[in-house]
């Protein structure tokens, strides 16, 4: 009945050398009295030179900390294992003083919450100029404020307001401000971590055009985090889904969200909510426990699909309906798109409902 | 609105705020003196002079007059400068504020510097290696700092260095020669022996403030320390300071420049509580060093009952509180650009 | 109707201490025991001491001016022959008993003061609250010293007088006076806060009593803050209390022994190079203050949920991922 446990690769996106950014099985558990939090359990993910993904899923998946284990700014406490390749260097296990000069010029971070990011006490140039001289001592300051005032002339921010204290912009102009330092930089990799959820819709839609220009200008690869599907599906090429700490599916993002492969996406995609809505859809249940996740396949106490089998084996990596013969780019992680010769007998009828019940109190 | 008018508005309209607070001082002040049965004449002078002459004495002071008018005349005598006169040995109130108030001014700005460089040095160490060795030490000796009462601090650095080690000299603010031959116009010596060239007295003068500054400094480091400390760990988990890491910045420039900047603010505003504290610790060093200054005439004053040398000493006190508040939200309104608005 | 179990503040930091794990622990129990020992001391005084605190013979024999330690005086004797141990134990009981009183009447005072003025809000709070910024602007040690001054002989008919001495309740009523501001800060701050809470709300909303609000949802809730401000308040009552003594005032020599007291006597001594009359009050004073300390710098850390220190620990992560094969439980 149970079998060594050996994972079939990765169905990784094809061509690793064209990525910038290459994730391979990449874990973050944060320590805590008791058990570990495994915020993100075995990610594998690729970013590609002026590609936009979106990684997408509701709070508390482990999405924001994916993001700050690619940068290395995870708290203390944390333990992270796995590969972060960028450039051929492994970034996981690189002390803090190897990973710092990485940091800004080559890969960037835009923050959540712009109200309080910027330091209440130095001017806007100032901030400017700390990034610029951490990085480029050697640069003439005149030289950077050029390059600062481009960059914030790029987001819009007039020349007059340089020397101005962070409260005296809105929310929005300072989240601009905050994208404009991490772009003058010039990273190869910007993370925006759910850079709009703090800000109201029509600001939101500004940033998301500034970050939708980003790739025709600055050619870096973008990874854009949020649980807005809305945003994703407007601004990004491909989507990448995330759930109880893995990647359920990843894939073209207008494939994912004309036809999407795992329940999973298929149910958050009927809980938009459009001009059509007639009746509110939720999912059933609650997010699982990151400490506890369920077995085998985390998503089957809540799948409407869910068969036996997956409550029994890990599912495996496959390009969406491979079993039916389709070629497709993009993977999923869910028994239904097989292999079949994995699938134990009778692993395919449907789990009951007591069942799914008794799991979810498990 | 430009950065330097903002400043100005708020800096007038502290002032102007200051005034109720003053008031309420003064009267508190005025209310404590009067608590005391009989007025201050009688109880300073009675049983040394007859009866007769302590009413008629009290009569020309006018505590015979309704409260009320006694109040009014005293914040009169106190707007126009006027303290009055000493009962027992008729030195006006000005004069002691001058003399002795330079002394007392002398060794806390002293006692302040020490304690500036202590306690920020140790407080930032502490905070910055939180949990550490370092950490831990820092912690003990602020705690230890604090425990030890400023007289037994400095009676045990007069033991040390005066008795055993014969280093520094232990009482008064300069030896007997420097006394007589010093030109005494600022009445803070340090400057008066700069300023005649008198270089032995400035050698003298600094000699004789390094024991007392360092108790009443090591005193008021050990709070500092503390607030320091957990001020800058908070600090360091600040968005802003997570950002300043993102974009790769050196960690000894985000923790100089941004965690600790902004953990002043606080401990700023905390410190002019702290100069209730070194008001307290000045009289009991004053004591302990036989450093002649207004914390030392206050006690001498108290124990011969003369009221009205009390009251002023008190005024002037209460008053300093006031000033160095109102400083202290300047300082902070420079430092801090959202104060301003 | 919304049912708080009693005692829940209590049981709520009882809670915590047991969470945390580590230093602050230790730090708490350090202190705890510092702070017991000098109450035995100061309740046995009379059979630990060898001698009275103003004691100079013994079977008719004076004893040595300013002799150093020695086996019959382990601490030495001052300059008026007094042996400094037990100078130093009877200090003790002094100590203790002026800190318990004092932080008994600011208790007592300034937090069903505090409780009132923060629920009850208005005229009234704002009249108290401007009376109590302006004391805790006032030097306190210059408020302590003057109340003390004032009521010097004041209290010789007071009833705690005759139990305790009229000089130890004066000191305690001039150390009240410097920390009640301090307690009716704490408290009506956190009434203010605790006061729009649901819970509160949903009682008053059913008709419970201004009594009853107050005192079993707001006091229970409240009165966590209390124990580490009364255990500083208790250092720094040691402290003021040992200032007064320096300066002459408060407790009179004839009434008892007062380790600040007996640091200022022992100034004179310093040029002679005499240290025992002065090294070991001091020493007393550090240690007590420094054992309430650790307890209210432990109780702190242990409630402050920011600085919090819990041992966290990394964790470790297989290096390979052990598969999910178990039946789902039937």
């Amino acid at each position: 009945m149970s079998e060594p446990g050996t994972r079939a690769e990765p169905a990784a996106p094809d061509s690793p050398s064209e990525a910038v950014l290459s994730v391979r099985g990449l874990r973050a558990w944060y320590g805590t009295m008791g058990d570990p939090v495994r915020a993100v359990d075995g990610v594998s993910l690729d970013l590609r030179a002026g590609e936009t993904v979106g990684l997408v899923g509701e709070s508390g998946c482990g999405k924001s900390t994916l993001g700050r284990a690619m940068m290395g700014l995870l708290p203390e406490g944390t333990a992270v294992a796995g590969e972060v390749r960028y450039r051929g260097r492994d970034l996981v296990g690189l002390s803090d003083s190897e990973l710092r000069p990485l940091r800004g010029p080559d890969l960037g971070l835009v923050f959540q919450e712009p109200m309080t990011r910027l330091d209440p006490l130095v001017t806007i140039e100032d901030h400017f100029l700390e990034a610029l001289r951490a990085h480029e001592s050697d640069t003439d300051t005149d030289e950077m404020r050029r390059r600062s005032l481009a960059a914030l002339a790029g987001m819009g921010i007039p020349p007059t307001r340089f020397k101005q204290f962070p409260h005296e912009f809105s929310g929005g102009m300072r989240q601009r401000i905050m994208i404009a330092l991490a772009l003058v930089l010039n990273p190869k990799v910007v993370i925006a971590d759910e850079p709009t959820t703090a800000l109201d819709v029509i600001v939101e839609a500004q940033i998301l055009q500034i970050l939708a220009d980003l790739r025709r200008n600055f050619d870096a690869a973008l990874l854009l985090i949020t649980h807005n599907l809305g945003i994703v599906a407007e601004t990004c090429d491909r989507v990448a889904v995330m759930y109880a700490g893995q990647i359920v599916e990843e894939g073209n993002a207008r494939e994912v969200f004309t036809e999407p492969a795992h329940p999973y996406t298929r149910e958050l995609l009927r809980s938009t909510i459009s001009l059509s809505t007639t009746g509110l859809h939720y999912i059933p249940g609650a997010p699982p426990s990151l400490v506890d996740p369920p077995n085998a396949c985390r998503f089957h106490p809540r799948c409407p699909n869910a068969m036996q089998v997956c409550a029994q084996k890990d599912p495996i990596e496959m390009p969406p309906g491979a079993e039916a013969g389709e070629q497709r780019e993009g993977r999923v992680l869910c028994w239904l798109h097989g292999p079949a010769d994995e699938i134990p007998p009778g692993g395919e009828r449907p789990l009951e409902r007591e069942e799914i019940a008794l799991a979810e109190e498990a | 609105m430009s950065r330097k008018g903002s400043l100005r508005t708020y800096v007038l309209t502290r002032l102007v705020l200051a005034i109720p607070t003053v008031l309420i001082l003064l009267t508190m002040v005025f209310l404590l003196m009067r608590v005391a049965p009989g007025n201050p004449i009688q109880v300073a002078l009675g049983g040394h002079l007859s009866q007769q002459e302590i009413d008629r004495r009290s009569a020309e002071a006018g505590y015979d007059k309704p409260i009320l008018t006694q109040y009014v005349e005293y914040l009169g005598d106190v707007f126009t400068g006027n303290l009055g006169t000493t009962l027992t040995d008729h030195r006006t109130v000005t004069s002691i504020i001058v003399e002795n108030g330079s002394a007392t001014l002398e060794l806390t700005i002293a006692a302040m510097l020490v304690a500036l460089v202590v306690g920020l040095t140790i407080g930032i160490l502490a905070g910055r290696f939180r949990d550490t060795p370092i950490d831990l030490g820092g912690r003990l000796f602020g705690i230890v700092v604090y425990a030890a009462p400023v007289f037994f601090v400095g009676y045990l650095l007069q033991l040390l260095f005066g008795s055993t080690l014969g280093w520094l000299p232990t009482s008064g603010r300069v030896g007997p020669v420097t006394e007589y031959e010093l030109d005494t116009t600022t009445h803070l010596y340090l400057i008066d022996s700069l300023i005649s060239g008198n270089f032995n007295a400035f050698e003298d003068t600094v000699l004789h403030l390094i024991l007392p500054a360092v108790t009443l400094g090591l005193l008021v480091s050990g709070v500092l320390i503390r607030l320091v400390r957990v001020n800058l760990m908070q600090t360091m988990r600040g968005d802003y300071v997570e950002a300043a890491r993102a974009r790769g910045v050196r960690e000894r420039r985000v923790v100089l420049e941004h965690a600790f900047r902004n953990a002043l603010i606080p401990v700023v505003t905390v410190a002019g509580l702290q100069f209730a504290i070194l008001l307290g610790g000045a009289i009991l060093t004053e004591q302990t060093f036989n450093w002649p200054g207004l914390g030392s005439e206050l006690v001498r004053y108290l124990n011969e009952r003369d009221y009205i040398a009390v009251q002023g000493i008190i005024t002037v006190f209460a008053l300093a509180v006031v000033l160095v508040s109102l400083m202290i939200d300047l300082i902070n309104a420079f430092i801090d650009p959202r104060v301003r608005y | 109707m919304a049912h708080m179990p009693k005692f829940a503040g209590i049981r709520r930091l009882g809670a915590r201490i047991q969470e945390a794990k580590g230093a602050p622990r230790w730090i708490l129990y350090v202190g705890i025991g510092i702070v017991v020992f000098f109450v035995i001391l100061a309740i046995f005084a009379p059979l630990i001491a060898p001698y009275g605190f103003d004691q100079v013979t013994s079977d008719g024999v004076r004893f040595p001016k300013q002799a150093p330690p020695s086996s019959e005086h382990l601490f030495g004797t001052t300059v008026q022959s007094t042996d400094v141990l037990s100078r130093t134990i009877w200090g003790a009981r002094t100590a203790i008993e002026v800190v318990v009183l004092s932080v008994i009447f600011s208790i007592a005072i300034g937090v069903p003061l505090g409780l009132f003025s923060g629920y009850v809000g208005g005229k009234l709070d704002r009249g108290l609250v401007l009376i109590m910024d302006a004391l805790f602007a006032f030097p306190y040690l210059l408020l302590a010293i003057v109340v003390a001054f004032l009521l010097t002989d004041k209290l010789n008919d007071f009833f705690l007088s005759n139990l305790f001495g009229a000089g130890i309740v004066t000191a305690a009523v001039a150390i009240t006076v410097v920390y009640i501001p301090q307690y009716f800060r704490v408290v009506r701050n956190h009434v203010i806060s605790v006061r729009e809470e649901p819970y509160v709300e949903a009682a008053r909303a059913l008709g419970a009593k201004r009594r009853t609000v107050i005192g079993r949802y707001i006091f229970y809730n409240v009165i966590q803050n209390v124990p580490a401000l009364a255990t500083l308040n208790a250092a720094d009552a040691i402290l003021t209390l040992a200032a007064l003594g320096f300066l002459g005032y408060g407790i009179q020599p004839t009434e008892a022994a007062e380790w600040g007291y007996d640091i200022s006597r022992a100034i004179d001594d310093v040029g002679a190079g005499i240290w025992w009359t002065g090294v070991f009050p001091g020493m007393a004073i550090v240690l007590l203050v420094t054992g309430f300390t650790l307890v209210g710098e432990g109780l702190n850390d242990v409630l402050n949920p920011l600085i919090r220190y819990r041992r966290i620990r990394k964790p470790k992560i297989p290096a390979e991922k052990v598969p999910a094969e178990q039946e789902a439980s039937s």
